[in-house]
């Protein structure tokens, strides 16, 4: 029987660890060039077919549509909104009143029913429109949920710049 | 003169495994926050932020993302053009879903406009897509990580 020579089992083996950190280095400079903060985005549904049915009058549904109209100046700068009859002075207190049409006083289902048509001047910048449809689509507690309020929302057909 | 002691030549080696194991920290933290939806972002386009604008549950599955410049260009896919020839374009894709076996109408249009832009523009896209035979829109909005209202009072009191 073969006796192994004992000299060999005090080697050190040693691994070649430059290639590795040459790679590594390259995937984290890779990752931290490519990386970018980007913020979260969502989304505002609307449904709006080009041939919308016939409407129910008014008086046969449990809830009439409402009109909101947003007005600008030259800068597409928001100076006023209306809704129906009121004339709210900011979004939230936009957002207030229609927490009073549709949240309590609209009864059972007004949610559900609620429809409003929002038409803005044309120079308006996007971003109110936005706004206006956040206030009008949902409110946030100071708990950090969010109630919704109007689902049904459309825009009124473009009027042509003058 | 004294001479100096020759060295000793085996190599001195500094200890890198504390180095590798950070290095391979920073590496998992990159992978696991690298952002491979990049493609739905563009560059040209700043979105309006809103406080309500949360990302969905559920992830869309018929699609088509248009962006749309402050200055009315558009971007779909990888055709660029002003908004109001969008139209062939729209209706391309209109047949394609068709052919795709897919239901055009339950095909969400995700509109990407840049918060300065005209809302009259919008509104103008809108009615294209809707002539092209489109009717379920999104409109992407930046989530405002600050609570409550963003503009407080727009209006002037009494004006």
């Amino acid at each position: 029987m073969q006796i192994r020579n004992a000299n060999n089992s005090g080697e050190k083996i040693e691994l070649q660890m430059t290639p590795m950190i040459d790679i590594v280095f390259q995937l984290l400079v890779f990752f931290i060039m490519t990386f970018k903060i980007v913020s979260m985005e969502g989304d505002f549904n609307i449904r709006m077919p080009a041939a919308a049915p016939q409407a129910a009058p008014p008086e046969q549904m449990d809830f009439p549509p409402m009109k909101l109209y947003l007005s600008a100046d030259a800068d597409g700068t928001l100076t006023g909104i209306q809704l129906n009859e009121s004339q709210p002075t900011s979004f939230q207190a936009l957002n207030q009143e229609i927490q009073k049409l549709v949240g309590t006083d609209g009864g059972p289902g007004a949610r559900e029913s609620a429809e409003i048509e929002i038409g803005f001047d044309y120079d308006l910048r996007y971003e109110f429109v936005i706004g206006a449809v956040t206030a009008v689509s949902g409110t946030k507690t100071t708990q950090g949920d969010v109630v919704k309020l109007i689902e049904k929302i459309r825009f009124n057909t473009p009027e042509a710049p003058e | 003169m004294r001479i100096a002691k020759k060295h000793d030549s085996s190599v001195l080696e500094g200890d890198l495994t504390p180095m590798i194991d950070m290095t391979f920290q920073l590496i998992a933290f990159f992978m696991v926050l690298i952002n491979f939806t990049q493609s739905e972002s563009n560059d040209k386009v700043q979105l309006p932020d809103s406080e309500l604008a949360k990302p969905p549950e559920t992830v869309l599955e018929n699609f088509r993302i248009i962006h749309l410049g402050e200055d009315g260009t558009a971007v779909m896919g990888t055709k660029q053009e002003h908004y109001k020839g969008l139209r062939s374009a729209l209706e391309i894709q209109y047949r394609e879903i068709q052919f795709g076996g897919e239901e055009p109408a339950l095909t969400t249009i995700v509109i990407r406009a840049h918060k300065n832009a005209k809302g009259g523009m919008v509104q103008e896209l809108i009615q294209i897509c809707q002539e092209a035979g489109f009717e379920s829109f999104a409109l992407r909005a930046e989530e405002n990580v600050n609570s409550g209202f963003k503009y407080i009072s727009p209006v002037p009191v009494g004006g």
